[in-house]
């Protein structure tokens, strides 16, 4: 991939999200931009606003009319006007669609269809822990967060599970690989295509698969059979939205275990905790920062903002505003009031929220198990995820004595 | 004390449920409903509480009232 924008200049009129700098200080650079431009703006991408506070996160979020998801991802290349579907229904869908591409999926992610899935993400977790053993150094990020949710989604979707490097790549490429030219962005998006395609080619004939293809493939809308785009660009959703950003959030809820032995000990002694501390880890490490499109000239925060122009929404800064949270930059694994937009607000609400708090919990609950006492490996860097999804990706942890 | 859910502000966080599961519950597409007729045992009233500063939405709605017992949990 060839970057074509070069070094920030200024956070608050020059900014990229998808400068490595973003990702590795993001905590930093909002509580500057609190300070003197809650809506930061950059002329990269053709025109992109920032906006950190609650109140303007929330705003945007609830405006269906003024703001557009038909591109959710910020990059050169602007999605073409397909709405209401949009590219990857229903989170690039508009209402009224929106509704009723929703309905159709809703079910499948509810808490009591995904509840049942909690032995198996167990057994998943235990499986790659056993691999680990008792190493004196692991990594946290590529031996463990990355596996979870990709092999959780490849079972859903009935995908082969030796695919799953291969799904990573292609995330890789759709979030990742945004600071480059809009044929090289074109390009990626053909080959998730293609891969796609040839998943839903190999269901047919057995539509009575229990898996989440064929439940696409059979179902309707508006009494007739999903559209193949429509069944093509849901199944990339759920491939898309459910690998890195769960991975992110595990990994980050590891980053921090690893650096306050405190918490640790306090969830070893005092498990009733855990649903607790799992919302403070998504309040403050949220690893979704979505976007929309201007649909119609309007202002955020008292800015102007036009037609056709970006704007991110970075949940996690809402997450983070004094405003809204008491003690909003301290992790306190006790929190009991928790309002955290980590899984976004309003008709959008990420569909697969009960699923991703099922694996971060057992993930988090098995890793504590397995290993009681771990902290940073010190000589080698923790690395980050470029763009709209944060979290670790090296991260290598030394396993330290029982204690 | 008596508790309601909006529905027009619900959008399925479902933190009512993981919370307070004896007070709320959830459809098939995941959206919050009241358990039974909305009025809160007093043994309950800090879940309900609990419930509702956890959802984002605001949609759960507490109304403190007549039905909690005098006394307990102001």
């Amino acid at each position: 991939m060839t970057s074509i924008y070069g070094p920030v200049t200024d956070w608050a009129t020059d900014f990229d999200h998808a400068e490595p700098e973003y990702n590795e200080n993001l905590h930093a650079i909002w509580a500057d931009l609190r300070q003197r431009c809650p809506v930061a703006h950059t002329d990269r991408y053709d025109s992109t606003w920032l906006p950190v506070s609650h109140a303007d996160v929330s705003a945007i979020a609830n405006d269906t009319e003024h703001f557009t998801s038909r591109g959710v991802v910020v990059s050169n290349l602007r999605p073409p006007e397909s709405a209401p579907i949009g590219g990857a229904p229903p989170i690039t869908s508009d209402p009224p669609f929106h509704h009723e591409a929703r309905r159709i999926l809703l079910p499948a992610f509810s808490p009591k269809k995904i509840d049942p899935w909690a032995d198996e993400i167990r057994a998943l977790c235990r499986g790659l822990l056993a691999e680990m053993g008792d190493a004196d150094i692991v990594d946290a990020g590529r031996q463990y967060a990355q596996h979870i949710p990709v092999n959780v989604i490849a079972r859903m979707l009935g995908f082969p599970l030796e695919d799953a490097d291969l799904f990573r790549e292609f995330v890789h490429a759709v979030i990742e690989g945004v600071n480059v030219s809009a044929e090289e962005r074109g390009n990626g998006e053909l080959g998730l295509d293609q891969y796609i395609d040839m998943q839903i080619a190999d269901h047919l004939g057995r539509e009575d698969a229990d898996d989440l293809t064929s439940f696409l493939m059979n179902a309707e809308i508006f009494g007739q059979k999903l559209s193949h785009p429509h069944v093509r660009g849901t199944i990339i959703l759920l491939l898309i939205a459910g690998i890195d950003t769960t991975w992110s959030a595990i990994g980050s809820a590891l980053w921090h275990l690893a650096q306050h032995p405190e918490d640790r000990r306090r969830l070893r002694d005092e498990p009733e905790l855990m649903p607790f501390a799992i919302e403070e880890f998504l309040r403050v490490y949220a690893p979704v920062t979505m976007a929309r499109l201007v649909a119609k000239d309007t202002e955020i925060g008292g800015c102007p903002v036009k037609t056709d122009e970006w704007v991110l929404l970075p949940f996690p800064a809402a997450n983070l505003d004094p405003a809204v949270f008491d003690r909003a930059g301290e992790v306190l694994i006790d929190r009991q009031e928790n309002r955290h937009l980590a899984f976004g607000l309003g008709i959008h609400r990420c569909i697969g929220s009960n699923l991703a708090r099922l694996e971060l919990r057992i993930a988090v609950e098995e890793f504590l198990h397995h290993f009681p006492e771990f902290e940073l490996d010190g000589t080698r860097p923790v690395t980050w995820s470029i763009g709209q999804i944060r979290g670790p990706r090296d991260l290598p942890i030394k396993v330290l004595p029982r204690t | 004390m008596r508790v309601e859910i909006d529905a027009l502000k619900c959008q399925g966080h479902a933190r009512c449920y993981a919370l307070a599961p004896e007070l709320f519950d959830v459809d098939d597409e995941g959206n919050a409903f009241v358990v039974g007729d909305g009025d809160v045992p007093v043994e309950f009233e800090a879940k309900a509480r609990l419930a509702a500063v956890n959802c984002p939405e605001y949609a759960v709605m507490i109304h403190e009232g007549p039905t909690a017992t005098p006394g307990s949990g102001k």
